[in-house]
């Protein structure tokens, strides 16, 4: 029960905190939007068809919802750096209720924050072309939870390591970003150079978006969009445990890193 | 069980090298007004970050309530307020939101919860302001709203760790009115820190610490009394009786300075009634001048309390506190 309230209050905060917090919510909702908009229809008349029926906007149309999911959640993951440095950190942490059920409820918020920001860019799929089915949807949800723990939790382990603003920053450039333009958002991830594909392939955000646009546009794991790990072509369900694996380890780090800070 | 709330004993903190806490021992009784008075670095918020289980000690023990701070965290937080030197609030949500949070985290039930934070925001006056966000307080808002937060879950002991730094006059005032209200009403426990003189001497008892070690501890009249004794000036009609009638009733030495006179006595407020009473010559003035603890802390370390922001000092605040901007 003590575990639970503890949850519960944390993850009620974050909720609260996002609701009222009217900048970050535009601005986490317009930054993927310019990318879609503008890559995609700037893009979409040379580049022509990826696939059978599929041109640039309606290609990175589910890369970018996987990105608003990854990004959200990782960056309301890290927020724990905020809350150390505005003092709030503190409240929590003499507050009669555990160092993991801390971790939890942040991971829980951040998830929660990133799911509803990557359904309202979800709303836009009728204007570029892609056609969602209810069974679709029901598919895609389990698919954004997923990415969406992973990447809450590895922000919150960050976060119990990061004791200043600078180095907030460099892990905001140095780690994100490149996990996101590595990850297939914005183009196929097989017939790279050598060196980029190992990138990609050692991005655990990679097997988080390939099998999101493979629900969403209805492509196969052997077409030119899916991808191949040493020679072996990954399935969606060798997808989900990527990033499962990924999520489950990040999560059990995150709970050990918090209660082992002072 | 002990008639102690806070019970410490060869209390040790070391951050690598330095020696923040160096093997400190004492008690604080129920229903008192503990202060810890020394300069900044002097181990003061680290003593209170052991005993609040937000650092580990090196060594020695410490309870609370009855409770280990640290084989018992959980229990001992349920037990103490705090109010922390640096601010702790939620920016963005509003009065009520962070005392709700906090309500939720220390477990207190939803049927009292909603009378209970009326009843700590009406005393820090900020019920009219309760739906606005925090970012638009002013600082001594803030330190009330953090007053009333640390009130909502019936501490025993509420922690104030600097309760007044940085805040003008009038507020200090104001939140001191609150916190012996609180004690007079609740029988709370208060275990305080500050360097400010003033604010040490509405303590029950002090204790000064210097270099991690406590230096003297008692009540501040009798740790004043280690000083020495009060001075009386006084202006008479005829200064030269004045002084001869001193001498002879109370056997203590007069100094003249032209103007007026100047002698010590032990204990001037209670001197000062039965002499004005007894002394036949009419009295134009007269001024009582005790030793400050100013006076008490430059006798037992030699130093000012005001010119310790020493190397020290640095070293400790950034291990000992989470960041001080």
């Amino acid at each position: 029960m003590n575990h639970l309230r503890g949850v519960y209050a944390i993850w009620y905060r974050d909720i609260l905190r996002f609701w009222h917090d009217k900048m970050r919510m535009t601005g986490s909702i317009i930054f993927p939007l310019i990318f879609l908009f503008i890559f995609g229809s700037g893009l979409s008349g040379s580049m022509g068809f990826l696939a059978p029926g599929v041109d640039f906007t309606q290609f990175i149309f589910p890369g970018i919802i996987g990105m608003t999911v990854l990004m959200n959640s990782f960056m309301s993951g890290v927020s724990v750096v905020w809350d150390r440095e505005f003092g709030f950190l503190k409240e929590v942490l003499v507050a009669p209720i555990s160092r993991t059920s801390v971790a939890v409820g942040k991971t829980l918020g951040s998830t929660t924050i990133a799911m509803l920001q990557g359904a309202i860019i979800l709303l836009f799929a009728p204007i570029i072309g892609v056609s969602l089915s209810a069974s679709t949807l029901l598919a895609l949800i389990p698919l954004m939870l997923l990415l969406a723990v992973s990447m809450s939790s590895l922000g919150v382990l960050l976060a119990t390591r990061i004791r200043s603003m600078q180095a907030f920053q460099v892990v905001m450039q140095m780690l994100m970003f490149p996990m996101i333009f590595l990850s297939g958002v914005f183009f196929p991830v097989e017939g790279l150079p050598a060196w980029m594909n190992v990138l990609v392939k050692i991005n655990p955000a990679t097997y988080g978006i390939a099998p999101i646009r493979q629900v969403m546009l209805g492509t196969t794991a052997d077409s030119p969009l899916g991808i191949s790990v040493l020679g072996h072509t990954m399935s969606l369900w060798d997808n989900v445990a990527v990033v499962a694996v990924f999520g489950i380890v990040m999560t059990f780090l995150a709970m050990w890193s918090f209660g082992h800070q002072e | 069980m002990s008639d102690y709330i806070i019970e410490v004993e060869n209390l040790e903190k070391r951050f690598g090298k330095l020696v923040a806490v160096d093997k400190v021992s004492f008690s604080v009784k129920p229903g008192e007004i503990f202060g810890f008075l020394g300069p900044n670095g002097a181990g003061k918020t680290t003593t209170i970050n052991i005993l609040c289980t937000l650092l580990k000690p090196t060594s020695g023990k410490a309870v609370v309530s009855g409770f280990d701070v640290v084989r018992q965290q959980n229990q001992v937080r349920q037990q103490i307020g705090l109010v922390f030197q640096d601010p702790s609030l939620d920016d963005k949500l509003s009065g009520i939101q962070n005392l709700r949070f906090h309500a939720m985290v220390y477990n207190v039930p939803a049927p009292v919860r909603e009378q209970r934070m009326e009843q700590v925001l009406r005393m820090v006056e900020l019920w009219d302001r309760r739906n606005s966000q925090v970012e638009t307080y002013s600082g001594g808002m803030k330190r009330r709203l953090e007053l009333a937060r640390g009130l909502l879950h019936y501490p025993r002991v509420l922690f104030l760790d600097e309760p007044t730094l940085g805040l003008d006059p009038q507020t200090r005032f104001r939140i001191w009115e609150y916190i012996l209200e609180l004690c007079r009403q609740e029988g709370t426990t208060i275990f305080l820190t500050t360097h400010y003189m003033d604010e040490a001497e509405k303590a029950s008892r002090i204790a000064i610490i210097d270099k991690g070690k406590i230096v003297a501890l008692d009540t501040p009249k009798k740790l004043k009394r280690i000083v020495g004794q009060d001075i009386i000036s006084l202006k008479t009609e005829d200064n030269d009786k004045a002084a001869e009638e001193i001498k002879l009733r109370y056997q203590i030495e007069v100094t003249s300075d032209g103007s007026g006179l100047t002698f010590a006595v032990d204990n001037g407020e209670e001197f000062l009634p039965c002499f004005i009473k007894e002394l036949s010559t009419k009295i134009v003035s007269v001024n009582l001048r005790r030793p400050s603890l100013d006076d008490v802390f430059l006798k037992l370390t030699g130093r000012e309390i005001r010119d310790m922001e020493s190397d020290d000092y640095k070293s400790i605040a950034h291990h000992g506190r989470f960041r001080r901007h």
